[in-house]
């Protein structure tokens, strides 16, 4: 039987994969990617807890949605920095984005 | 193994293969197109969660919108992604070391709680009770939400836009 911990094993394996993916990239859009894969983590816990804990008012998918578009919001304007930043310093690199470091 | 199990353990590989090649893939288009994969698990876990309304809005957003323009801009920026630029930074190990302790460390703390019986049932006709959490209770977050997204448009066209 499938129950709620089954979903939150595999939903935190889903955070330490893209922890790991944000940590080891160098290229931003690559980063953005190891985020959307955590806040993928966060709404499957969101959605299994509303089945298994508080399902009365669905809050957890109210709250898995407003993720979802701000994972959306998220990704629009870092990507827009991204092009933005290739376009001036050649690379989208973050290690190598340093004009601010002093 | 009933059938739920069966399609749980289907859907979870599916979802840790391609998350696991989002993160390792040295050629970033493929990291992008294994991106799908593992967004389509999640969602085939919101139908098996019971949430179809929410499985609708991520294969909409996440799979349709937000793949295609992460591909697009691996497309724009070409001189940097390309295949001889390396990809990964020298913190594999410390990462590795990390995130591992993360994850063993919640599961250590998520598989010691006693959870307890559902508080209730869900509602049967799912996409009205989200309608009417969303326009009820959570209205001021639906709001807040839409400025988010008015800010997020123009700073986005403000930002990518070429200077004159």
């Amino acid at each position: 039987m499938i129950g709620l911990s089954h979903y939150l094993v595999l939903s935190s394996l889903l955070f330490g994969l893209g922890l790991y993916g944000v940590l080891t990239r160098r290229n931003a859009v690559a980063i953005l990617m190891g985020i959307e894969l955590m806040l993928n983590a966060a709404n499957v816990n969101f959605v299994a807890f509303t089945r298994f804990v508080d399902p009365t008012f669905v809050r957890g998918h109210v709250a898995a949605l407003i993720v979802i578009t701000l994972a959306a919001c998220e990704a629009v304007v870092g990507l827009a920095l991204v092009i933005n930043a290739y376009r001036h310093l050649e690379t989208v690199n973050v290690d190598q984005v340093d004009l601010m470091k002093g | 193994m009933n059938a739920e199990a069966l399609a749980f353990y289907a859907l979870a590989a599916m979802v840790v293969v391609g998350g696991g090649l989002v993160v390792q893939s040295r050629n970033l288009v493929h990291a992008a197109v294994s991106l799908v994969p593992t967004l389509l698990g999640v969602a085939g876990l919101y139908v098996l969660l019971h949430a179809e309304f929410v499985t609708a809005i991520q294969l909409l957003i996440y799979v349709g919108a937000i793949t295609v323009l992460i591909l697009f801009v691996i497309l724009l920026t070409e001189g940097a992604t390309g295949l001889r630029v390396p990809q990964r930074n020298e913190q594999v190990p410390l990462a590795l070391v990390v995130s591992g302790a993360l994850v063993l460390l919640l599961w250590a703390v998520l598989l010691r709680v006693p959870w307890g019986p559902p508080a209730g049932t869900l509602p049967p006709y799912n996409p009205g009770a989200v309608g009417r959490s969303l326009l009820m209770p959570y209205v001021l977050a639906f709001e807040v939400t839409s400025l988010v997204i008015l800010a997020c448009l123009v700073g986005a066209i403000v930002i990518a836009r070429r200077e004159e």
